[in-house]
């Protein structure tokens, strides 16, 4: 690594770490070399199992029993790996501080937010209880959580996520550690408060002077967040650069694989490249390079010896081109073979195109009911309350939202194929309201539905060729139909048809999701609603599925509803936009306007908090930061819903203009691309 | 995705449309203990139904030259107080119970797992109304109202017997099996099965049963020995198996007070009800084995597990 004047605040040196398995011991982290200075952002990213939350856990010593370390961790030129219990608890909290990616796991349920943040105050510091509550106080208003004092009395389930995470940070920071570890601290909250969470961690280091270790698997927040960045692969680290560097000059394949797989927001960066296969299990390593099953550029050489980590500069690969990668630069098309998306199958003027759903006005409420004997209605929730699509034959309709703004709801009620609470769904010419049990019957052929997680929607006891056949014995298709379908649909979806024997586990994330994905064709459906199909996967794998799923349309002429929180996968596959908040459609239109021109505030503040894989863009970029969390939805607001959370609203300074947005509800206006604001930009 | 090179010779004469049915079936017959306990049980019924040609004794005819005898050349199993054949006894016996613990643990388990998994799919007013009667069966004293009935079932013989005996042995199974159930329906498989149009009884069949398939199995195989020992109680009313006719349930009743002294009319018919419940309890493993998949194809073959494809 690079020589430094003074000693690295953290070095981690030839870190391995097996976990006990039933057939011996299975490597997690096969020799990891870190380098961590003062003050400075080291993103570490990689996929699934490539062990990048091990090595964060293990430099706490927090790894379970089974696990055995070898190699060395020094902070300060004091070695961790071996110290007694005793000894690692001096240390943890005070001098390196974890943040979790589930804040609600790592808060205590049964005591106050602020008790628990004073505990991490007196467990290293000797302090009273009330300097140590004021010191609380404090690191809660640090984090920026609005009335710090009435918060140290809340109970953990009492915060959002969002907050949760910031009293998370709070908690961390409250000794003024040297190190933070953040493990995807982001990862389970929506784009809006992530943006916000990493605002506050940014904050919380300045503030403190800390170095920061980042987690994360996305790509975007490691480019925005970090100094240098760490890509870990099977267990190792394959390439570490400067963050500028490392995404505009990858040397090694795997690296420019994973950048040219994600989806982009500014829809540059042309057809997504997925890098073929998926890991191999870490029991079974190949010998040689663990990538080189996987790599357009493999030698007869990689699968003899694994690579070392080398190279000059501070950028080092652990590829023996990639020194021919640094000359060249290519643009990962080049390496990686893109499939060719066939022209598609339905052509000709949008209008002229038939209607395959029209939703309007569509609202939907849940009881909240209390009490265990005799429950009693004390309000209501407004799950969806006016939502419109439209969506045409051979078209990709993206619905948009963060979490609780009714996407599912609103799927749901689609899929019931019933008359709904208020509004009107037209599916493929019938309106649900008035179809008989038969009619709704022989619907249900055409509109079928991916899921979102491929194992739970797959019955992990009926091989594949049987779950892929189900739809057909729905619709009462004969044994030689079936027969010759099965093998059919595999096929199509780039699995083997001899596979049809196969039960679900013995599938990866991916290839689960082809099934799905199958199982979804196989009665010919017109249209199909894919509820998040890709977030449960890897982005090398998720790139796969998106050009599956991009070419099956074309094919077939397929209409696709595509619901996704992530709105990159949204600009790269949907042709219009539909987006969500608080049960209601604000924004719709064409993906290039929408994405390009938007009108809304809300769309606005979404589309500026995704973070985008790309260093010098995302500096470049003015964030949209929007204040607070989603109002509940168990009232019904006046006026507009946005209205507390909007900055357009908060620059009004003309009472009238106000008013307006205090008073009345703004209807979806314009043709084409319509916003539900009354002061669109 | 990942190709993986199929031998030719193993792919190609295997029809492709193979089910199911047809793997499990596959599985169940690679799995060493549910052949042993098949064939086991085969030979109890062989026994059983065999045996009695291979004595020249009868079970209920006393030889008064053999009082309490042990076993010998003579009386294989040896005789019991009024000088009848212990063989010949536990022979009939067997014949009886194999019958009467099959059946009345297939009768309670299908029982069980169709009320159950109704009620909890179904939820609302079928739920209510079953698990009414689920409890009401609870709560009833079941011998009162075996006494009550038996009476006018006793020229019916055995059927009804089983029918009885497994019409108070569900209710339990059937509560487990509707909470499992309930959250079971809640699963994204089973929504996906319901969107596609699939009928709910189909659900049932297809997704919900041969999820709870290893809780079922396991207490239908523990319902088996339960059986044939409630027989005996049963014997108590003068119903089922009545004087001079036996069940391994009436000799083992017999025999333990008589245990110390005269093993035989304890050991001969235990060992046999060990042997049966131990059979059927092979039978299940492998059967639990061959409907989940993820147990390892039932076959110690320990790398494949890891196959990845």
């Amino acid at each position: 690594m690079t020589t430094t004047v003074d000693t690295p605040l953290l070095a981690v040196r030839d870190l391995r770490v097996d976990f006990a398995g039933p057939l011996g011991p299975v490597p997690a982290v096969r020799g990891v070399d870190l380098t961590l200075r003062r003050g400075e952002t080291l993103g570490i990213v990689g996929e699934s199992g490539s062990g990048k939350s091990v090595t964060a856990l293990s430099v706490l010593g927090l790894l379970p029993r089974t696990a055995s370390v070898r190699g060395s961790v020094q902070l300060d030129g004091r070695e961790l790996v071996g110290l007694p219990g005793r000894e690692l608890a001096a240390i943890r909290g005070r001098r390196v501080a974890m943040v979790f990616q589930d804040p609600l796991s790592a808060f205590t349920p049964v005591y106050r937010i602020g008790d628990q943040i004073a505990e991490a105050v007196r467990v290293h510091q000797q302090v009273d209880k009330a300097a140590a509550r004021r010191r609380a106080a404090e690191l809660l208003d640090l984090v920026g959580i609005p009335a710090p004092e009435r918060a140290l009395d809340s109970f953990p389930h009492e915060f959002s996520g969002g907050m949760r995470q910031r009293a998370m940070i709070a908690m961390a920071v409250a000794n003024e550690p040297d190190i933070l570890l953040a493990d995807e601290p982001t990862t389970a909250l929506d784009v809006t408060i992530q943006a916000q969470v990493l605002d506050v961690l940014r904050t919380a280091q300045r503030e403190t002077g800390a170095a920061l270790v980042l987690v994360s698997h996305d790509l975007g927040v490691i480019a925005g967040t970090a100094d240098r960045v760490a890509v870990m692969y099977a267990g190792r680290v394959v390439e570490t650069a400067g963050v500028d560097e490392l995404f505009a000059a990858p040397r090694h394949p795997y690296t420019l694989g994973l950048i040219g797989a994600v989806p982009r927001l500014d829809g540059r960066g042309g057809p997504l490249v997925p890098i073929p296969g998926s890991p191999a299990p870490m029991a079974e390593l190949p010998p040689g390079c663990p990538f080189a099953a996987r790599c357009p550029l493999a030698e007869q050489r990689c699968s003899t010896v694994e690579p070392e980590l080398s190279g000059s500069d501070g950028h080092l690969a652990a590829c023996v081109r990639s020194a021919e990668l640094a000359e060249r630069r290519p643009a990962p098309a080049e390496v990686y073979p893109v499939p060719e998306v066939p022209p598609a199958a339905v052509t000709g003027d949008r209008d002229s195109r038939a209607r395959v759903l029209a939703v309007s006005g569509l609202g939907k409420t849940f009881p909240l009911l209390k009490g265990t004997v005799f429950k009693r209605r004390i309000g209501e929730v407004y799950a969806v309350d006016g939502v419109d699509l439209d969506l045409r034959e051979g078209e990709t309709l993206g619905l948009v939202g963060e979490s609780g703004s009714g996407k599912s709801t609103t799927l749901f009620e689609l899929l019931n194929l019933a008359a709904p609470e208020t509004g009107r769904i037209e599916l493929l010419g019938h309106d649900t309201a008035t179809l008989t049990r038969a009619e709704a019957h022989r619907l249900r052929a055409r509109l079928q539905i991916v899921f979102q997680d491929p194992m739970a929607s797959l019955d992990p006891r009926m091989p594949v060729g049987d779950i892929v056949a189900e739809p057909l014995h729905a619709q009462h298709a004969d044994r030689a139909e079936i027969a010759r379908r099965v093998p059919e649909l595999l096929r199509q979806v780039g699995l083997d048809p001899d596979h049809a024997t196969r039960y679900p586990h013995q599938f990866s994330g991916g290839q689960r999701q082809r099934i799905s994905i199958a199982r979804a064709l196989a009665v010919r459906p017109k249209l199909l609603v894919l509820d998040e199909p890709v977030s449960a996967l890897d982005v090398s794998i998720q790139a796969g599925v998106l050009n599956l799923l991009q070419s099956l349309k074309a094919e077939l002429g397929l209409s696709y509803l595509f619901v996704s929180h992530d709105l990159s996968v949204i600009r790269h596959l949907a042709d219009r936009v539909s987006v969500m908040y608080l049960g209601r459609t604000v924004e719709q239109g064409e993906v290039s306007a929408v994405f390009d021109r938007p009108r809304h505030p809300y769309t606005r503040a979404l589309l500026s908090a995704v973070p985008l894989p790309d260093p010098a863009a995302e500096r470049a970029r003015d964030r949209i930061l929007l204040a607070g969390d989603p109002p509940s939805p168990t009232q019904r607001h006046t006026g507009c819903p946005f209205r507390a959370r909007c900055p357009v609203y908060a620059r009004l300074a003309e009472p009238g203009a106000r008013a307006r947005c205090e008073q009345e509800k703004p209807a979806l206006a314009g043709d084409g691309h319509q916003a539900a604001c009354h002061f669109p930009g | 995705m990942t190709t993986l090179v199929a031998d030719p010779a193993e792919a190609a004469p295997a029809p492709r449309a193979a089910g199911r049915g047809r793997l499990v079936l596959t599985r169940l017959l690679a799995a060493r203990g549910a052949v042993a306990g098949a064939v086991l049980v085969l030979l109890l019924f062989v026994l059983a139904f065999g045996g009695p040609y291979l004595t020249p004794w009868d079970y209920a005819t006393p030889d008064f030259t053999a009082l309490h005898q042990p076993p010998s050349a003579q009386h294989w199993f040896g005789t019991n107080g009024i000088g009848q054949d212990v063989f010949a006894q536990v022979v009939r016996g067997l014949q009886k119970s194999l019958v009467i613990g099959l059946l009345v643990a297939l009768f309670s388990t299908v029982l069980a797992s169709l009320v159950g998994a109704c009620a909890g799919y179904f939820g609302g007013w079928a739920d209510r109304a079953l698990m009414f009667v689920v409890d009401l069966l609870l709560v009833f004293p079941s011998f009162l109202i075996i006494t009550i009935v038996s009476p006018r079932l006793k020229s019916t013989g055995w059927i009804a017997f089983v029918l009885l005996l497994a019409v108070f042995n569900w209710m339990i199974t059937a509560r487990v099996v509707r909470s499992m159930t309930i959250s079971l329906r809640e699963r994204e498989f089973v929504r996906a099965a319901r969107f596609m149009g699939v009928r709910p009884l189909r659900i049932i069949s297809r997704h919900i049963l041969p999820n709870v398939a290893s809780f079922l199995i396991i207490d239908a195989t523990i319902a088996v020995g339960g059986a044939v020992m409630s027989e005996t109680a049963l014997s108590y009313f003068g119903f089922g198996v009545k004087p001079p006719d036996v069940s391994l349930g009436t000799l083992l009743a017999a025999g333990t007070s008589e245990a110390p002294v005269f093993p035989w009319l304890f050991y001969f018919p235990a060992g046999l009800l060990v042997l049966f419940v131990l059979a059927v309890n092979l039978i299940g493993d492998g059967l639990r084995d061959a409907l989940d998949p993820t147990a390892g194809g039932g076959r110690p073959r320990r790398n494949s597990r890891r196959k990845k494809p």
